[in-house]
């Protein structure tokens, strides 16, 4: 099987490890990876700020990029939302019929990372080791928009020497909300600050979520608070493997 | 008494000083999870909760498809019990009625039902004005009345009150409303209770004209329909001759058998009862029995202009139950009055700005931005509005309002040099490159894991920064990795 990975603007220019990792995990499961050099975001920041007109151009590249495979992996809930849920109304906006078929052609083909291993690859044991004290955070997009259930958290229990334990209240939001991280900081600041001192009450040594951008705010929290608590991608966690440096991608 | 919203700063001001009141956020904190817990258990009993949520979401729209035949029939139907409909184009239009209606009688006072209606069209003021006191029955909205306060959720106007503050309202404000409080006032519910009892009971004695709001319309029977849980609103609907009631025009249901649907999902969502304790239902006028003079005053005020909307008429279907608030949390750390309006939390975020239009009023154009869409609320919400994709098209409503401008914001300017910037692999490969030479320097220090963080950036990045280290950019994007090995990489054996 071919699948086409969706890096994410944020993957592709900041956390390049995610997007890695999901390319080691998706060979070492025996599938064929693409990466389409023309992808760039996919203009979820636009749209969810209210600039439908300046994500057209986005949308149309992210359609034009991912034409023609298989299926598409994005290691973001969000961003697999934002193609599944939000392009449509880009394209309504662009008022482009092929923009329209287009949209609607990318949609179904396209799987949030859980998504695409546990229903398309039919796996939950992807081989992975990581002795460590985990806790897992489901995103709000993963968690309501895609509805990926309890896809994330069978898959690091299959992970072998995982330490995974609950995070209280772990349905709430934990602040982000894109620009909402600045235009409202303050909020989103208390919002996080109570997610972080969840994740500290759990003891774990990392947090792990399926979307970079939640784990770079909680993560710059408790960075900042010295909370010795390290964030990494469901993607980073399942691609490491007992050949690996404990922990270190 | 008169505060109103009117003047207050947008959200994202307003929002700094809720989350330093530190009394509120424990107040809120401990209010909305006893009420969300108490919903998810009773709403868990009812095994066709979604289907039922379907349906009402069904009726309401199929409803707001033919409202206006809705409300013609519901106002013959009024008509032929003897009561008076009036109609109100805006809360300017529905308080004069209401006013002209109790000065017509002579009077100088009138009790109140809670009402979200008259709150939202500032009744109390506008009644003050004219030398006619309103005084609110319910106890939250008595609380707040006498604080001389704002009211901060839907259900619980007084929900940023804890009851040791609500001794000190009642025991300082009391006496100059009528019966005092008795001095030796506990902050014990029982007791709080008891002395908000004695001081309405001499209200509801005295009063000769009520005001209400209604939650249903029911236009077949012409019979109004007020839930409620503290016999206080029956009070005032039975003991008074003359009863006006403010009604939004989306408060129609075609029928009884569609009333039933709501009376069993509106308890379950808004106080997490399976059954609330009050439900008066009243149809025009019973000659010796309740209120012989019988006012219902249909009110517009932005209510067509949502209906306009092609998505955004769905918020039309909100039945006041406050699921959402309770679940949201935005809501839960700031409080209702950040928000600016009657009508805070998710459901306010949304209906404000369809009921009153964006682009002129800053606060107004702010709200919509009150969410991290999250989506809680529109789990909870029993008529099933997308309230997350209502909060995105009322932002793009926004951001169209606004293209227009002589001067552009600087976010506007920011989401084009975005869009352009992204818009192009090659532009956003040499944008990368460039961080990437950042990237080389030793910069900021080592996060959890070993990461090179920055804790300090200049404004706007300080909005990030002041509270949130931010990874140092890597050396290599993706892109650039791919290019080089990532063809190869994971091949290894």
């Amino acid at each position: 099987m071919r699948v086409a990975v969706m890096a994410t603007c944020l993957g592709d220019a900041l956390f390049p490890e995610v997007p890695r990792a999901t390319v080691r995990l998706l060979r070492r499961l025996g599938v064929e990876v693409e990466v389409p050099p023309e992808q760039t975001c996919c203009g979820q920041p636009m749209v969810n700020t209210g600039y439908l007109e300046e994500a057209v151009p986005l949308v149309r590249r992210t359609v034009e990029a991912f034409a023609g495979v298989d299926a598409v992996v994005v290691p973001s809930g969000s961003c697999a939302g934002s193609v599944r849920h939000q392009h449509r109304l880009v394209a309504q906006r662009a008022g482009d019929g092929a923009l329209q078929e287009a949209v609607a052609d990318l949609a179904p083909r396209t799987y949030e990372l859980s998504e695409l291993l546990v229903d398309v690859l039919g796996v939950t044991d992807v081989g992975a080791s990581f002795p460590h004290r985990v806790t897992y955070h489901p995103t709000c997009h993963s968690l309501r928009m895609l509805g990926v259930g309890d896809r994330p958290w069978r898959l690091l229990s299959a992970v072998a020497g995982i330490d995974l334990v609950a995070l209280p209240q772990a349905g709430e939001c934990c602040g982000f909300g894109g620009t909402f991280a600045v235009k409202n900081a303050e909020v989103s600041v208390a919002m996080g600050a109570d997610k972080a001192r969840h994740v500290r009450e759990t003891g774990a040594e990392v947090l792990v979520a399926g979307d970079a951008s939640c784990l770079m705010h909680v993560g710059g929290l408790l960075s900042r608070q010295r909370a010795g608590v390290r964030t990494m991608h469901l993607a980073e966690v399942l691609a490491t493997t007992a050949d690996d440096a404990a922990g270190v991608v | 008494m008169g505060r109103t919203f009117v003047g207050m700063p947008p959200f994202p001001v307003a929002a700094q000083a809720a989350l330093a009141d530190t009394t509120l956020r424990r107040n809120l904190a401990h209010a909305t999870a006893t009420i969300r817990a108490k919903r998810a258990g009773v709403v868990a009993e009812v095994e066709d909760w979604e289907d039922l949520r379907v349906q009402a979401a069904a009726v309401k729209d199929a409803t707001l498809d033919h409202l206006g035949e809705h409300l013609l029939t519901l106002e013959a139907s009024l008509t032929a019990r003897g009561v008076r409909v009036h109609w109100a184009r805006d809360a300017a239009e529905a308080c004069r009625l209401v006013g002209d209606i109790a000065l017509g009688h002579g009077l100088e006072e009138v009790v109140k039902v809670k009402s979200m209606t008259t709150a939202e069209i500032g009744l109390n003021e506008a009644l003050a004005e004219r030398g006619v006191a309103a005084w609110e029955t319910d106890l939250a909205e008595l609380i707040v009345q006498l604080g001389e306060d704002l009211p901060s959720h839907i259900l619980v106007p007084a929900i940023h009150r804890g009851r040791a503050e609500i001794r000190e309202i009642f025991r300082a404000r009391m006496a100059a409303a009528g019966r005092p409080a008795p001095a030796d006032l506990s902050d014990e519910p029982a007791e709080l209770a008891a002395a908000a009892r004695l001081h309405l009971r001499e209200k509801f004695l005295r009063a000769r004209m009520a005001v209400s709001g209604a939650n249903f319309a029911v236009a077949e029977s012409g019979t109004l329909v007020v839930v409620e849980s503290e016999g206080n609103g029956r009070m005032c609907l039975t003991l008074p001759e003359v009863l006006v009631s403010v009604v939004g025009i989306e408060k129609v249901v075609p029928t009884w058998e569609d009333l039933d649907l709501f009376l069993r999902l509106l308890p379950r969502s808004s106080t997490g009862e399976r059954m609330n304790p009050y439900t008066s239902t009243w149809s025009g006028v019973t000659p010796g029995d309740g209120p012989q003079e019988v006012h219902v005053v249909l009110l517009d005020n932005g209510r067509t202009r949502a209906l306009a909307e092609r998505e955004g008429r769905q918020v039309l279907r909100c039945i006041r139950c406050s699921a959402c608030l309770n679940v949201c949390p935005v809501y839960e750390r700031v409080g209702g009055h950040a928000y600016g309006s009657v009508y805070p939390g998710p459901i306010g975020a949304i209906l404000n700005p369809l009921l009153h239009g964006v682009g002129s009023d800053p606060a107004t154009d702010a709200l919509p931005y009150a969410s991290t869409l999250c989506g809680a609320c529109a789990q909870v919400c029993p008529v099933g509005i997308d309230i997350p994709g209502l909060l995105v098209r009322e932002r793009v409503a926004v951001v169209d309002a606004h293209r227009r401008d002589p001067r552009p914001k600087a976010e506007a300017l920011a989401m084009r040099a975005g869009a352009w910037g992204l818009g192009d692999a090659r532009r956003m490969g040499l944008a990368e490159r460039a961080s990437g030479l950042v990237g080389r320097l030793p910069l900021g220090r080592r996060m959890p894991g070993g990461r090179r963080g920055l804790s300090w950036l200049p404004f706007p990045g300080s909005r990030w920064t002041g509270a949130r280290d931010l990874p140092a950019p890597p050396r290599e994007s993706f892109r650039q990795w791919w290019s080089r090995t990532g063809r190869d990489e994971g091949h290894r054996p």
